[in-house]
């Protein structure tokens, strides 16, 4: 039997999470040591997996399956395929850095590190299951813990109310996919829940148009999908570092994904009908998103809402169905969780020091913090959709893509770009750069080299997938090629 | 030596990117080794193009040197680089005005690897415009360019100065150029961009080569719309970025701001190398792209180019700050060069065709001659504020006396600048003008009012600094150019006698490569 990589990397951080929770709180350094060993060893086996990945082999590779509820027709059924093998890649790495740049946090470590490995195993396991309801299963695994990690580390001020706003979002988003995945089940009548199978099932017409709008939202309420994105700011802007940076770098990724696994490539008749609306609604979440970011004065809520516009674009991506539109939000998945991941542990390093995010009370930053200064400009550019970073690289065939099917919104979107530079620009200026107020002199110290190791990691993917665009793209465009097989071609 | 031949263009492209990686792990104390490093390592991509320039075969029509490699696969974008006659010369021009930059940039204290390092990251992003073949790839370096020189004007620009913006907030003069001159060319470029997805849409690929072929082809309808309505709209957001870094007037208003913000080896490179981005933007691709729409749209772009010069000389004579008046007058040259586009575009495959060569021949010549003489104007600006900290030309007269190498040397760069006979801007100029004459006489005439306030404006710089009564509080204080910026602007000054005495070294190149393409 070969090596059940999958399972070792969706296994190994809920079994690390649990064993931490035996621990002795105060043994802190035990805890933290622990926690980097697991993640760094998911991380290894994630990177091995990307790289292990054959193009041009079989659609789905490393399956393993095992009857769960044969009855119902469940069972234990995973593999990745072109598009969900960067997201495993990405969740090893956010999960890696994550534990990097929270070794600081001293209130009840245990926990925190517990759940966010519960956490982890959540996302990682929805991206490699192949079975509709393992994928549910994990869904929830992911979300749930997040309420805990939010109200309890989260920013004073707001926790509870974010906490409470995200989870109740979520859950009613995942429970209208859920419908739509039984009316899937049983109206395929083919007594499983294996996707693979549920994709021959040749469902009618009319059952796609009906169904195809509940699971697609109800997962793209997780994708921050305009009017449902509110939600992902607010709770962004409460969670604790590393847990915003989970949360934007990867369980948006996991909503957009699912409605693409689930809503797509189950019911892509109906995605066809659909499509119009959907690109519409991405739209407003491109343009909208991107001005609401410039009007905002705290740091974090101006990420917050980058994502907001950023994911819109994946989410635009997916709703072109065609070949170029596909593979740049493919890349641009990996490229914004990335880009995201590395904003939230800049925003949280600024925080930790400062203790504001008030832009225009911040100011001069990067002669005590250069190395974190210059991250945030490298995530800055990637947001702006400069060439040579993977932004770019991402975005350049979504707008592709778009233009083979709306024109006019290629065009609208395109505001986008300005606005996001004028907003980079401004927080670059304002947080980093120009005079630093009186009360910080003396007391802002440059980060550790932990977190250097951090953003150098970060830093290195969205440079990397830049200037060599074949280190991503092929593989994402294999995966692409099954969901258009799927979708009849188009 | 064979790999040097056969890579000849990636490595004058790269090596100033590896330059720059090795300054990253240089210790930032060891300031006169940065300094030294980043000098010779950007005299190489200079040698190698002389190496270019000596083997390039002019007489075969095409690019030379092609190099082609996997890049972006997906999408059928490649890295594909080649030099043409045109393309040659801007090449030479840009690796000549990078190492004198660099040393001009040796009076530069204040974190030298950081400025080094984006100042090597500049020059790859500029010569990338000039060798791409690849409509992507001619994107990507076209906007690159733009961060290095947002960081050279933002950190190192000019000290004082405070502008007041919405809300009445004030901020300073470099934050604010350096917000303008980004914002102002990402959103010109933004319809570049749309315009370039739209192309490669539609031909499926993004080659320039394979996009000449394919483009002027496609007929019926794009889009829902007709083939000559997206034309025309892919024109002008063409037209319209290019026009944004020319600039042409009206577009021009991010100029005068970010040269007189920029520290000075950034105004040299930004007047010198930058603005020529634009024009030969319209000459590789405008031109070759949509000879209908620029047939069509000439009159509009003769009329722009005769206000930007007339305007530009206006603009310049009305300032009282030294820098600002060679910044307009680059609005003033770089309108010669549109001119002459411009009168490319109406006349080409007409009866007027050869007129519009001769135009073509002086626009290409007046964007190299004008990079010798706006880098040499700025940097001699440059030298007396780092002397006096002052640009007011209020502040200065009489000065001749006092410095008379500075002013001997700066009378000789102004009458570069002016056109006089014997030296490099009157050849140039003279084509434009004698090219353009039977295609657009009555701009071409109008043109000539801004000709003769482009005299004003010289005269009236050299004056208030050279001349009339001595400013006493200088003497004692003001001391003469030394050693080091002589030796920067000496290949300055040599070019342009060289070209204004005896043209036909780099004419020949010039006039071949046009002959070939239109």
């Amino acid at each position: 039997m070969q090596f059940p990589i999958l399972s070792v990397i969706v296994f190994t951080p809920i079994v690390t999470g649990l064993l931490l929770l035996l621990f002795p709180g105060e043994r802190k350094q035990a805890i933290r040591i622990t926690a980097l060993a697991a993640s760094t060893v998911n991380l290894v086996l994630s990177i091995y997996a990307y790289l292990a990945y054959e193009i041009g082999g079989p659609r789905y590779q490393m399956i393993e399956k095992i009857p769960w509820l044969p009855k119902l027709g469940i069972s234990y059924h995973v593999g990745i395929d072109g598009i969900s093998a960067p997201l495993v890649l990405l969740t090893g790495v956010v999960m890696f850095t994550g534990v990097l740049i929270s070794w600081g946090i001293d209130d009840r470590p245990r926990e925190f590190f517990a759940f966010l490995f519960i956490l982890a195993t959540g996302v990682f396991g929805v991206f490699v299951s192949l079975d509709l309801f393992m994928l549910f299963f994990f869904y929830e695994i992911a979300v749930f813990p997040m309420y805990l990690l939010i109200a309890i580390w989260g920013w004073k001020v707001t926790r509870e109310y974010a906490a409470m706003k995200l989870t109740l979002y979520l859950f009613i988003g995942s429970v209208i996919a859920l419908v739509g995945a039984l009316a899937m089940y049983f109206t395929a009548g083919m007594q499983t829940f294996d996707m693979l199978e549920l994709e021959k099932a040749g469902f009618s017409l009319g059952f796609q148009q009906l169904w195809f709008p509940f699971v697609f939202l109800g997962f793209a309420v997780l994708g921050g999908i305009w009017p449902f994105h509110n939600w992902s700011p607010d709770g962004h802007v409460a969670a604790p570092t590393a847990v915003s940076m989970f949360h934007a770098g990867v369980l948006m990724k996991l909503g957009a994904f699912a409605s693409l696994r689930v809503g797509i490539m189950l019911l892509p008749e109906g995605a066809k009908y659909w499509m119009p609306v959907a690109i519409f609604l991405t739209l407003v979440n491109v343009v909208y998103g991107a001005f609401i970011a410039m009007v905002q004065t705290d740091f974090k809520y101006v990420i917050g809402f980058s994502s907001v516009s950023h994911m819109g674009l994946v989410l635009m991506g997916f709703a072109t169905l065609n070949r170029n539109g596909l593979i740049g939000a493919g890349v641009q998945m990996f490229s914004h969780g990335v880009m995201t991941a590395l904003f939230f542990a800049v925003v949280g390093m600024v925080y930790d020091q400062a203790h504001t995010r008030e832009i225009p009370k911040l100011g001069g930053f990067v002669k005590r913090m250069p190395w974190v200064a210059i991250a945030f400009i490298i995530g800055g550019l990637v947001s702006m959709g400069m060439p040579g970073f993977s932004g770019f690289v991402a975005e350049f065939p979504i707008f592709m893509g778009v233009w083979r099917t709306r024109p006019w919104i290629a065009i609208l979107a395109g505001v986008s770009i300005v606005v996001t530079a004028s907003y980079v620009l401004n927080v670059v200026r304002g947080v980093f750069f120009g005079k630093m107020p009186a009360e910080f002199e003396g007391h802002i110290t440059d980060v550790n080299v932990l977190d250097k190791i951090a953003l150098v990691v970060l830093c290195a993917l969205l440079i990397g997938i830049g200037v060599f665009p074949s280190v991503m793209v092929p593989l994402v465009e294999s995966g692409v090629d099954s969901v258009l097989g799927l979708l009849g071609g188009a | 030596m064979d790999f040097i031949l056969d890579h000849l263009l990636s490595l004058i492209l790269f090596t100033p990117v590896l330059a720059a990686l090795i300054l990253v792990f240089v210790p930032k104390e060891k300031e006169s080794f940065l300094r030294w490093f980043a000098f010779g390592a950007s005299l190489v991509p200079l040698v190698l193009t002389l190496i270019l320039w000596f083997r390039f075969d002019s007489l075969k029509p095409g690019f030379q040197f092609s190099e082609r490699a996997i890049w972006y696969e997906a999408i059928n974008s490649s890295f594909h680089v080649g030099v043409d006659g045109l393309s040659l010369t801007m090449v030479l021009l840009t690796t000549l005005l990078t190492p004198i930059s660099v040393l001009a940039s040796f009076n530069i204290k204040d974190r030298i690897k950081s400025y080094m390092i984006l100042f090597l990251l500049l020059e790859m992003g500029m010569l990338g415009v000039f060798l791409s073949l690849d409509l992507l790839l001619f994107f990507v370096f076209w906007e690159i360019g733009l961060v290095p020189m947002y960081f050279l004007i933002n950190q190192w620009g000019s000290e004082k100065g405070e502008r007041e913006i919405w809300g009445g907030r004030k901020v300073s003069a470099r934050v604010y150029a350096s917000f303008k001159f980004m914002v102002y060319t990402m959103a010109g470029s933004l319809g570049l961009l749309l315009a370039i997805q739209m192309i490669g849409v539609v031909s499926g690929t993004f080659d320039i080569q394979e996009i000449f072929k394919v483009w002027p082809t496609i007929e019926g309808t794009l889009f829902g719309l007709p083939v000559s309505t997206v034309k025309t709209a892919a024109f002008w957001a063409f037209v319209v970025a290019f026009a944004l870094k020319v600039p042409v007037w009206p577009f021009h208003t991010w100029l005068p701001d970010a040269h007189t913000e920029a520290p000075t080896a950034g105004s040299m490179i930004l007047a010198g190398v930058l603005l020529k981005l634009g024009a030969y933007g319209f000459l590789r691709l405008v031109l070759p792209l949509y000879p209908e729409q620029a047939q069509a749209y000439a009159g509009v772009l003769a009329l722009l180019a005769t206000l930007a010069i007339i305007f530009g000389a206006l603009a310049a004579y009305g300032q009282s700050d030294f820098k600002r008046l060679v910044a307009y007058s680059s609005v003033n040259h770089m309108g010669f060069v549109v001119l002459g586009i411009a009168a490319a575009g109406l006349a080409a495959g007409t009866a007027d065709a050869e007129h519009a060569r001769i135009a073509l021949n002086g626009a290409v010549l007046q964007m190299f001659n004008h990079g010798l003489s706006a880098a040499g104007m700025f940097f001699l600006v440059g030298v007396i504020y780092e002397r006096t900290h002052s640009r007011n030309l209020e502040d200065f007269g009489g000065l001749f006396p006092l410095i008379p190498i500075f002013g001997g040397i700066l009378m000789f760069t102004s009458m570069a600048s002016l056109g006089l006979p014997g030296l490099n801007g009157f050849i140039s100029e003279f084509l434009v003008v004698r090219g353009s004459w039977p295609i657009f006489t009555l701009f071409t005439a109008l043109s000539m009012i801004g000709l003769f306030f482009t005299g004003a404006y010289i005269l009236k710089g050299i004056k208030q600094v050279l001349h009339g009564p001595m400013n006493e509080k200088w003497v004692g204080h003001l001391s003469e150019i030394n050693r080091r910026e002589i030796i920067v602007m000496a290949p300055l000054l040599v070019l342009m006698l060289w070209i204004g005495v005896w043209p036909s070294w780099i004419l020949d190149v010039i006039n071949k490569a046009v002959q070939f393409l239109y």
